[in-house]
C-alpha cells in the first residue's frame, strides 16, 4: 500500500511539472521572443497581452509542484532547495521581476520605464527557461548528496557541459513552443514574424536535443534505467518534435503546437521514468540517493493528500481550460489592450 | 553574523515585506467585489468607476503580493531544510492545499477579471472578482493553519526514521488531520488577521478618498464620496473585530504560550491581580524594571476576565520550562515583544478613535467642511500597516527560542549545508530588489491613487458612448 501511494505521488508531481512546463513553457517563450518580434510599442503590448490573462495561473503550477514536493517528499524539497540555493535565488529574482513587469510596464507612458520592464520580462523568462533545464539535468545526472541527505557541493558543481546543454534544451523548446503560441494568438506583422521565428528555432532545437540525448547515454544512467530501447515516451517525444517541424513549414500552427506540447509531456515522462524510484541521484554513493521511499511523508499524510489532490486537480483543469476558451480570440494591434 | 542569524534576518525581511501587501489584498478584494456587484445590479456608472478605480490599485498591490509570495514558498527548503525535514509531514500539506484551493483560484480568476471587461456577461464578471476575494481569503486560512501548528502543535506524534547512512532521526508526523485543521489557535488567529485586512483596506480607501474630497472641483467627487462611506462602514466593522479578536488572541496566548504574554507585558515575576504595563523601561539581563507605569489589576482582567487571577511571570516560567525541556534560555527578546505589542494595540485604539470621528462627521453630514480631519485620514493610511507588522513581530519573536513551540528550536531548524556567504548573497539580493520594487510600486500607487481620470468602458446598454482606446493608456 505504501509503495503504491508514494508512486502515486511521484506521478502526481510529474503531472504538475508537465502542466507547468506545458503552460508556463509558452509563457517563457513569449517573454523571450518579446524584444525580437515586436518593432513598436503597440506590437509589444500585443505580444504581452496574449499571455496576460494566463501567466499567473500558469505559474501556480510550479508553486503547487513545490508545495506537493514539500507535502509528499519533504526530504526532496529540503535537499533540493537548500542544495540548489544560489540557482534558486537567481530563479526567484527572475520570477519576481517578470511578475511585476507584466502588471507595471504599460501603467506608465515613459519609454524608459517601458524599456526597463520589457527587458525584465525578457530576462525573467530567459533565465528560468535555462535554469529549469539545468536543474532537471542535475537531478538525472546526480549531485553530491551525503549520507544525511544534504547536498555537499556548491553552485559551480551544478554547472557542467551536460547540465548546461540541458538548460539549452528547455530554452529552445520553450522558445519554439512560445513562437507557435504567438502565431496562433496574433495577427499581422507579429504573426508573420513568429512564423519565421518558429522556422528558425526548430532545427537548432532538434540538434540540441540530439546532443543532449547522446550525452545522456554517456553521462547518466537515464537510459540504462529504461533499457536500450528507450521506450514509447522517448520515441513519442522525438516523433512529436520532428512532426512539429513538418507542420510548421505547412503552417499548420495549431497542430504544430499540439506536437510541441506532446514533446514536452513525453520528455517529462521520460525523465521521471528514468529517475524512478529515485527523486534525486547521489553521485557520492547510490545508497545515498533520495528515493520515493526514504524521502516520503507518512502514509497517513499521503492518503489525505491523495484524496484532496485527486478531487481538486480536475476542477482546476476545468476552470483553467475554460479561461483559454473565453480568451480564445486573436489579439490584434487594434484590440483593447489591458497590459 | 553566522548563517543562522542571517537566515533569521532574511526570513524577517522577506515575510514582513510579503505581509506588507497581503492585508490590502485580503480586505480590498472584498470591497472591489462589492462595488462590482453593485454595478452589475444597478448598471450605475458611479459603481463602475469605483470598481475600476479601486480595482486598478488592487491589481498593482496584488502583483507585489504574488511575487513576494513565491519567495516564501521556497524559502523553507532553502534556509530551513532541517525544519522542512522535521516538519514536512505536517507543514507541507496545508501549503500544498493552499496552492490547490486558493492560489489557482485567485490567480486564474484575477486574469479573467482584468481581461474580462466587455468579454463576459456582467454577472459572471462580478462573480470572477468574488472568486478572487474567496481565493485570497482562503489562502490566508491555510497558511495560518500551518503557522498555528508552529504556535501550538496539535494532532501530531513523533516518529523515528533512518537516514541513508544508518543514523536514526526524529520527525513529527501527522496523527490527526482534522485536529490540525481545527487547531484552537486558528480560531483566534484567522479572524484577527482577516479583520486586520479589512482595517487596512478601509484606511486605504478612506485616506485616498479624503485626498480627492479635498481637491477643489474634482470631476469624480461622487465616486469618492460613495467610496468614503463604504470605507467608513467597512473600517468600523474591521476595527471593532480586530480589537475583539485581539482580546481573544491575548486570552488564548496566556494559555498556550504564557511566556509570550509575560514577555509582551514585561512581567518578570508571577503576580496575582497582575497590573497592565503602560510604559516600561526594563533591564533584560537582570530581568527587572528600571522604570514602569502600570495600571493595577488590568492584566489579570485582560487575560482571565477576573481581577484576582494570577498571571505567570518570566522568571517563574523560565524555571518551569527548564524543568520540562532541560537547561536553556527560554526567554524571548523582551523589549521587541513588549514594544511591538504596545505599538499594535496603540495603533488599534487610535484607529478606533479616528473611525468614530469619521462616522460621526459623516453621519452629521459635515465631513467635507472638516478639511483638517480629511488630512488626518490621509496621514493615517500607514497605521494598519504598522499594526500588522508589529503583530507579526510579537507573534514570531515572542515564540523564540522555539521554531515549533516545545518541539524544535530555531537553531536546530536552519539548513546545515548553506554557508553564511550564500545567505549573504540572497539577503543582499532580495533586499536591494525589494527596495527597488517598493519604490516602483509606491510610484504607481501614488500615480493612480491621485488621478481622478477614471477610465470608463462603454456601458453595454448605451452603445452610443464614445469608446476610449487602449485604456491603460499606452501607445
Ligand atoms: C494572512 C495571510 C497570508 C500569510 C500569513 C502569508 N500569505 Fe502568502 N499570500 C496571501 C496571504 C498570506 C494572499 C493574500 O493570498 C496573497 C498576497 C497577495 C496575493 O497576491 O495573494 C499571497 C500570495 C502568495 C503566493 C503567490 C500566489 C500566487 O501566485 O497567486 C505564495 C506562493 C505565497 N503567498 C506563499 C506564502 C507562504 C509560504 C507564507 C508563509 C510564510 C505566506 N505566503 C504568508
Ligand atoms: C506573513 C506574515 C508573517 C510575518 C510578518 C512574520 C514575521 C516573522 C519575523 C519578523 C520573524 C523573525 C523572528 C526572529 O528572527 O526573531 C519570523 C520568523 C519565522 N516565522 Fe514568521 N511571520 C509571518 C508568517 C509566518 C508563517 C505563516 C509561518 C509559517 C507558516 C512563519 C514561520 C516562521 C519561521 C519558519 C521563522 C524563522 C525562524 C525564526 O527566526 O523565528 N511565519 N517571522
Ligand atoms: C487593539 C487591540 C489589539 C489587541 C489586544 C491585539 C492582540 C494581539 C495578540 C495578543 C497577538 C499575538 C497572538 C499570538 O502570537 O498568539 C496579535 C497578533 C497580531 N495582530 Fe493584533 N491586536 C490588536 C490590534 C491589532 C490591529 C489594529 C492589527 C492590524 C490592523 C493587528 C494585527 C495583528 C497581526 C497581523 C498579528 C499577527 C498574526 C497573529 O498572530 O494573529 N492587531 N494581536
Amino acid at each position: 500500500m505504501e509503495l503504491e501511494l508514494t508512486s502515486v505521488w511521484f506521478s502526481l508531481i510529474a503531472v504538475l511539472f508537465m502542466g507547468f512546463f506545458l503552460l508556463e513553457g509558452f509563457d517563457y517563450g513569449v517573454g523571450i521572443l518579446l524584444p525580437w518580434l515586436a518593432k513598436t510599442d503597440t506590437e509589444r503590448r500585443q505580444i504581452i497581452n496574449t499571455i496576460g490573462p494566463h501567466w499567473d495561473g500558469n505559474e501556480v503550477w510550479a508553486i503547487t509542484a513545490g508545495g506537493a514536493m514539500f507535502a509528499a517528499f519533504p526530504h526532496w524539497y529540503a535537499t533540493m532547495f537548500s542544495g540548489f540555493y544560489i540557482a534558486l535565488v537567481l530563479m526567484l529574482l527572475a520570477l519576481i521581476l517578470r511578475g511585476v513587469a507584466f502588471e507595471f510596464r504599460s501603467k506608465d507612458k515613459n519609454p524608459k520605464w517601458r524599456l526597463f520592464w520589457d527587458w525584465a520580462i525578457f530576462f525573467g523568462s530567459f533565465i528560468p527557461a535555462i535554469l529549469w533545464g539545468v536543474a532537471i539535468a542535475n537531478l538525472v545526472k546526480g549531485v553530491p548528496i551525503d549520507g544525511r541527505m544534504n547536498y555537499s557541493g556548491d553552485f559551480f558543481d551544478l554547472l557542467s557541459p551536460y547540465t548546461l546543454i540541458g538548460g539549452l534544451v528547455t530554452l529552445s523548446i520553450f522558445t519554439l513552443h512560445g513562437a507557435l503560441f504567438l502565431n496562433m494568438k496574433t495577427d499581422g506583422a507579429v504573426m508573420e514574424r513568429s512564423q519565421q521565428a518558429a522556422q528558425r528555432v526548430w532545427l537548432p532545437t532538434v540538434v540540441i536535443v540530439l546532443v543532449f540525448v547522446g550525452l545522456s547515454y554517456v553521462d547518466t544512467d537515464l537510459f540504462d534505467q529504461l533499457g536500450v530501447n528507450p521506450g514509447i515516451s522517448a520515441l513519442g517525444a522525438a516523433v512529436a518534435l520532428l512532426a512539429a517541424g513538418a507542420l510548421i513549414y505547412k503552417r499548420q500552427t495549431l497542430w504544430a503546437f499540439v506536437m510541441t506540447s506532446l514533446t514536452i509531456i513525453f520528455t517529462v515522462i521520460t525523465v521521471f521514468r528514468g529517475l524512478y524510484p529515485r527523486v534525486m541521484v547521489s553521485s557520492i554513493d547510490p545508497d545515498f540517493s533520495l528515493t520515493i521511499h526514504n524521502a516520503s511523508s507518512s502514509e497517513y499524510t499521503l492518503k489525505i493528500m491523495t484524496v484532496i489532490a485527486l478531487t481538486l486537480v480536475p476542477i482546476v483543469l476545468l476552470y483553467q481550460g475554460w479561461t483559454y476558451w473565453v480568451f480564445r480570440h486573436r489579439i490584434t494591434t487594434k484590440s483593447h489592450l489591458e497590459y | 553574523m553566522d548563517a543562522l542569524d542571517l537566515a533569521r534576518l532574511q526570513f524577517a525581511v522577506t515575510t514582513v515585506y510579503h505581509f506588507f501587501f497581503v492585508p490590502l489584498s485580503l480586505g480590498l478584494s472584498i470591497l472591489v467585489a462589492l462595488m462590482h456587484t453593485a454595478y452589475a445590479r444597478t448598471g450605475n456608472e458611479v459603481y463602475m468607476k469605483m470598481t475600476k478605480f479601486w480595482g486598478k490599485l488592487f491589481i498593482i498591490n496584488f502583483a507585489m503580493g504574488v511575487v513576494t509570495g513565491i519567495v516564501m514558498e521556497f524559502q523553507f527548503g532553502m534556509n530551513w531544510s532541517e525544519y522542512a525535514r522535521f516538519m514536512g509531514d505536517i507543514f507541507g500539506a496545508p501549503l500544498a492545499i493552499e496552492a490547490l484551493v486558493a492560489f489557482f483560484i485567485e490567480s486564474t480568476f484575477l486574469g479573467v477579471w482584468i481581461f474580462g471587461w466587455g468579454k463576459l456577461p456582467k454577472g459572471l464578471h462580478a462573480a470572477s472578482m468574488w472568486l478572487v476575494a474567496f481565493g485570497t481569503n482562503i489562502s490566508a486560512l491555510w497558511i495560518l493553519i500551518a503557522n498555528s501548528f508552529m504556535q501550538q502543535p496539535v494532532g501530531y506524534k513523533l516518529a523515528e526514521y533512518t537516514l541513508p547512512n544508518g543514523e536514526v532521526a526524529t520527525r513529527v508526523v501527522m496523527d490527526d488531520f482534522l485536529a490540525i485543521v481545527t487547531n484552537p489557535n486558528i480560531f483566534v488567529q484567522y479572524p484577527h488577521v482577516l479583520a486586520g485586512g479589512m482595517t487596512t483596506a478601509a484606511f486605504f480607501v478612506l485616506g485616498v478618498s479624503a485626498y480627492h474630497l479635498l481637491k477643489k472641483g474634482g470631476e469624480n467627487r461622487n465616486v469618492f464620496r460613495r467610496s468614503f462611506q463604504l470605507g467608513a462602514i467597512y473600517g468600523a466593522v474591521g476595527v471593532f473585530l480586530v480589537i475583539v479578536g485581539g482580546h481573544d488572541q491575548a486570552q488564548h496566548m496566556v494559555d498556550s504560550q504564557p511566556m509570550k504574554m509575560a514577555a509582551a507585558e514585561a512581567l518578570w515575576d508571577s503576580e496575582d491581580s497582575a497590573s497592565l504595563s503602560l510604559f516600561t523601561v526594563g533591564d533584560e539581563k537582570d530581568r527587572d524594571d528600571v522604570f514602569a507605569i502600570r495600571l493595577p489589576s488590568l492584566l489579570s482582567i485582560l487575560a482571565y476576565n477576573s481581577s484576582e487571577a494570577e498571571v505567570r511571570g518570566i522568571n517563574n516560567l523560565q524555571a518551569e520550562y527548564e524543568a520540562t525541556y532541560g537547561p536553556g534560555d527560554y526567554v524571548p527578546p523582551v523589549a521587541i515583544s513588549y514594544w511591538s505589542f504596545r505599538i499594535m494595540v496603540g495603533a488599534g485604539f487610535l484607529m478606533l478613535g479616528i473611525l468614530l470621528v469619521t462616522l460621526y462627521l459623516n453621519f452629521e453630514g459635515s465631513l467635507e467642511q472638516h478639511q483638517r480631519f480629511l488630512k488626518v485620514l490621509m496621514v493615517a493610511i500607514p497605521l494598519p500597516y504598522i499594526a500588522n507588522s508589529a503583530g507579526w513581530m510579537l507573534a514570531e519573536v515572542g515564540r523564540q527560542p522555539w521554531m515549533v513551540f516545545g518541539l524544535q528550536r530555531v537553531e536546530d531548524a536552519v539548513s546545515p549545508n548553506v554557508a553564511a556567504s550564500a545567505v549573504w548573497f540572497s539577503l543582499i539580493t532580495f533586499t536591494l530588489l525589494y527596495g527597488g520594487l517598493m519604490a516602483a510600486d509606491i510610484y504607481l500607487l501614488r500615480k493612480y491613487a491621485t488621478s481622478d481620470d477614471i477610465e470608463v468602458l462603454p456601458i453595454p446598454q448605451s452603445p452610443a458612448r464614445p469608446v476610449p482606446q487602449a485604456a491603460y493608456s499606452g501607445d
